[in-house]
């Protein structure tokens, strides 16, 4: 194993244990702390500094000295968790977060925001538990405002002193400069190496090092100044007012804030940074079981191979099925590993939720369920920013503020559910507020001012609630910094239909809204019919299809244009004709000379006309996207039995492409 | 996906002195990069894709991958001739703003391969606008022949990039703004 490998590891473990962090810290409440929560946190902390220690990552260690010293603290009841000593802990979560991104990315650190965090942390250690944060800052910020040098947090100066590489053959010496500052005031200091070469490149004469150094001594910066008086020119020299510790907090709210505002695209287990994944043990036993059974099979097979004359039909034949067999469990299980539990993709709305609220003074809980829903990872790295969109979106406009609840007697605190459940080959992802809901009224005018539909047409409550999702559709007074509902809703639903998936609302006005995805478990392989119009084979996901029957004449109607429906029991179902759709020619060219496949999209139902129904099998899905381009009403291909690519049908893609196609176009698309 | 030897085949066709492969379409000899050649494919199989112009004529299955295929002749308006023994597919591999597409090319039969120096390479001659000479880096003349070197990049990347807007939609990088 590389050493690389074990740092690899580290900053997996290191990432997983901020997460765990993390979700401790927003379990605390102000007041005396769980003792379980705390110690939780501060292990994962503690193990984090070492591991920082061990690999040579000082900055990282130190930093989270700070934070580990704090929360010793909380945990030895030596202090009380206050909501801002709650923030500032998560705040140095996310910053680690950063630190750590930024090492595995080889890019240089944000050193003032990690200094300016450091320094807050300082402060909270040096303020005594006894008063709580909220109090301390009060006290800080009067001190400003008197700007009293005799306070003792006052006297508190940050310096930065690097020499410049050729200073000590100027015959000055560094530590003759820190022994005078020592003079001032007490000191401490740390030594900075980032300029330390290898030691084969060492020079002996040119001076590498740097300090870090912390003066406590009442003095102004004149005196300091003073002190590097001979080498001012031959050094960096950076000194901080002892009002710093302030200041620095100030400026690094708004990054801070920006920072939480989009956790989402921050927080990096759904970036595709991290490309390894977690399998349990069990599922690699099982697949390891698997190919023990196979090496059987193909070990009993090849006996057939030995020149034997005498051949066993029989026996050959079980070989086979057992080959088959074992075949199809290896697929499975190989399948299953990619397979990973909806919490890797919901764990990080505790913290979405509890910033965004905090931001918009409302209150509200969030529930998780169905957090061990297994689907594939490709598919939860992509539903995750749809996800993060609807929350926000939720929270945003759904939610009303608390004095709205209240007068609406509703209670206080909103609720924000994530639900998560397999459904025949599907996975279903509910996002369910219980905020103000759509305004049906208002979109219907907004859509019939955008053209989306006729003033008269007669549509139900949902499919108008559903229009949101189109382009460009927004109600304009409903638009804030966070998100405006309308504007990105339609990005959301051409990604969750880019995973093969669609997405539905359901809305009463003041009552609430919910969200439903409906999504594939993979996208690596489908169960497909196998279906064929004219010379052209296609395939069409078996879990689209809701039924497919035998065509009878007297219940196919024509509305006016040539629109063709058929009566399927008490339902009216618009036909699509493929070959119409695709403009190739079909065998049969009166309708009742072939099949219908009825199928859904988007809750309203259509029949797919084609010539015959083949096999159903599963196949594995090929990219079009990866050497050519995307086509509509296609999702993929694949490759058939006998080596021929066969299209994969996008159902709501061909309806909503092609639904109005009532003829074939008579001229050749050029 | 991302090929490390990408640039190099840029900075390849850019100070070339490299070798061609030519090929025959109608009367008209043309030829590309042979560091762009992936392999010469029989003609066979092809799966219409529906909606395509017609120079598309579909994908094929090349060891597990889907690769579309070009009908150079069509694409470049030239009379479509009945495909023959000799006709075959040339699987290049042309880059698209880094990335790299696996593309087949139907033409009437691969010719030669030539050395070719940067200096016996001449400029396309300008038409005017009715000639559409983007993708033609440049001609050559070569034993009393002139040949017609193509910029495959710039052929296919014209080829995905026909419905931008559609690709970006369904690009794997969802832009939802907040």
């Amino acid at each position: 194993m590389e050493l690389s490998d074990v740092i690899e590891s580290f900053y997996d473990e290191s990432l997983e244990g901020l997460d765990l962090m993390e979700d401790g810290l927003l379990n605390l409440q102000p007041g005396p702390v769980e003792s379980e929560t705390i110690n939780e946190i501060f292990r994962a902390a503690h193990s984090i500094k070492g591991g920082g220690g061990i690999f040579g990552f000082d900055e990282i260690s130190e930093f989270m000295h700070g934070v580990e010293t704090l929360l010793d603290q909380l945990r030895a009841g030596e202090r009380e968790a206050s909501n801002n000593l709650i923030e500032l802990l998560l705040e140095s979560v996310d910053c680690a977060r950063h630190m750590f991104k930024d090492l595995r990315d080889k890019k240089s650190l944000q050193q003032d925001r990690i200094q300016s965090l450091q320094n807050l942390l300082n402060d909270a250690l040096a303020d005594s538990g006894a008063t709580s944060s909220t109090v301390e800052k009060n006290d800080d910020s009067e001190g400003k405002a008197s700007t009293t040098t005799t306070d003792d947090s006052a006297n508190r100066w940050q310096i930065t002193f690097k020499p410049h590489p050729g200073m000590l053959a100027k015959a000055n010496d560094p530590l003759r400069m820190i022994r005078e500052l020592a003079e001032l005031g007490s000191i401490k200091s740390s030594v900075i190496l980032d300029k330390l070469p290898p030691f084969s490149e060492i020079d002996p004469v040119e001076c590498y090092l740097g300090w870090q150094i912390e003066l406590v001594a009442e003095t102004s910066k004149a005196e300091i100044e003073d002190v590097f008086a001979w080498v001012l020119d031959e050094c960096d020299l950076i000194i901080k007012e002892p009002e710093c510790p302030e200041e620095p907090e100030e400026s690094e709210t708004p990054a801070v804030k920006k920072e939480s505002s989009s956790p989402g695209a921050t927080s990096p287990s759904g970036g595709s940074a991290s490309d390894s994944i977690r399998v349990s043990i069990d599922k690699i036993d099982d697949l390891i079981n698997l190919v023990g059974e196979l090496v059987i099979t193909q070990s009993m097979l090849s006996r057939f191979d030995s020149g034997d004359s005498e051949l066993d039909l029989e026996a050959h034949r079980n070989g086979l099925s057992q080959l088959n067999r074992n075949t199809r469990d290896l697929q499975e299980s190989v399948l299953q590993i990619r397979m990973l539990p909806i919490r890797f993709c919901f764990k990080r709305f505790p913290r979405l939720v509890h910033d965004i609220s905090n931001k918009l003074n409302k209150q509200v809980e969030l529930k998780l369920t169905g957090e061990d829903t297994e689907l594939d990872k490709t598919v939860l790295e992509r539903i995750n920013d749809p996800l993060v969109h609807l929350v926000r979106n939720s929270l945003d406009h759904g939610m009303e503020s608390k004095e709205e609840r209240l007068k609406n007697n509703k209670q206080e605190t909103g609720t924000i559910e994530l639900n998560a459940y397999h459904e025949s080959g599907n996975i279903i992802i509910e996002v369910i507020d219980d905020g103000s809901g759509l305004n049906t009224e208002k979109i219907r005018e907004r859509a019939i001012e955008r053209g989306l539909i006729d003033a008269d047409e007669e549509l139900d409550d949902d499919h108008i609630n559903n229009l949101i999702f189109q382009a460009g559709f927004s109600t304009v007074d409903a638009v804030s910094d966070l998100s405006g509902r309308g504007v990105g809703m339609d990005v959301v639903k051409r990604n969750i239909n880019a995973l093969g998936g669609d997405v539905w609302m359901e809305s009463k006005y003041g009552i609430g809204t919910k969200v439903s995805i409906r999504l594939p478990l993979t996208l690596a392989i489908l169960d497909g019919q196998i279906l064929r119009v004219g010379k052209e084979i296609y395939i069409i996901p078996l879990n689209s299809i809701i039924e497919t029957l035998q065509i009878e004449p007297n219940r196919i109607n024509t509305l006016p244009g040539n629109a063709k429906v058929y009566r399927l029991r008490d339902q009216h179902i618009p036909i699509i004709r493929l070959d119409y759709a695709f403009n190739t020619d079909a065998d049969a060219e009166d309708l009742e000379n072939g099949l219908l496949i009825i199928v859904d999209s988007e809750r309203q139902r259509y029949g797919i006309w084609v010539d015959e129904l083949l096999d159903q099998q599963q196949v594995v899905i090929k990219s079009l996207v990866s050497n050519f381009k995307h086509v509509r009403g296609i999702s993929g291909a694949t490759i058939l039995g006998d080596g021929r690519v066969a299209l994969i049908l996008d159902v709501t893609g061909i309806v909503s492409t092609y639904g109005r196609r009532l003829t074939k176009p008579s001229i050749a698309i050029a | 996906m991302f090929s490390d030897v990408a640039p190099e085949l840029i900075a390849f066709v850019d100070h070339s002195a490299n070798q061609f492969l030519t090929f025959m379409l109608g009367d008209e000899e043309f030829g590309i990069d042979i560091l762009q050649v992936q392999e010469i494919k029989g003609w066979g199989n092809v799966t219409k894709i529906p909606n395509m112009p017609d120079y598309i004529l579909g994908v094929i299955n090349l060891r597990g991958t889907i690769v579309p295929v070009m009908d150079l002749r069509i694409r470049f308006k030239l009379p479509s001739a009945e495909y023959s023994t000799t006709t075959v597919i040339i699987v290049t591999k042309a880059v698209d703003e880094g990335y790299e597409r696996t593309v087949g090319m139907v033409v009437d039969a691969v010719s030669e391969v030539y050395d070719m120096s940067g200096d016996s390479m001449k400029p396309t001659p300008e038409f005017g606008c009715n000639v559409d000479t983007d993708f033609i880096q440049g001609l050559a003349n070569i034993d009393d022949k002139m040949i017609i070197l193509m910029n495959i990049d710039k052929l296919v990347s014209q080829e995905v990039k026909e419905h931008l807007t559609e690709a970006k939609t369904k690009s794997m990088t969802p832009e939802l703004s907040s």
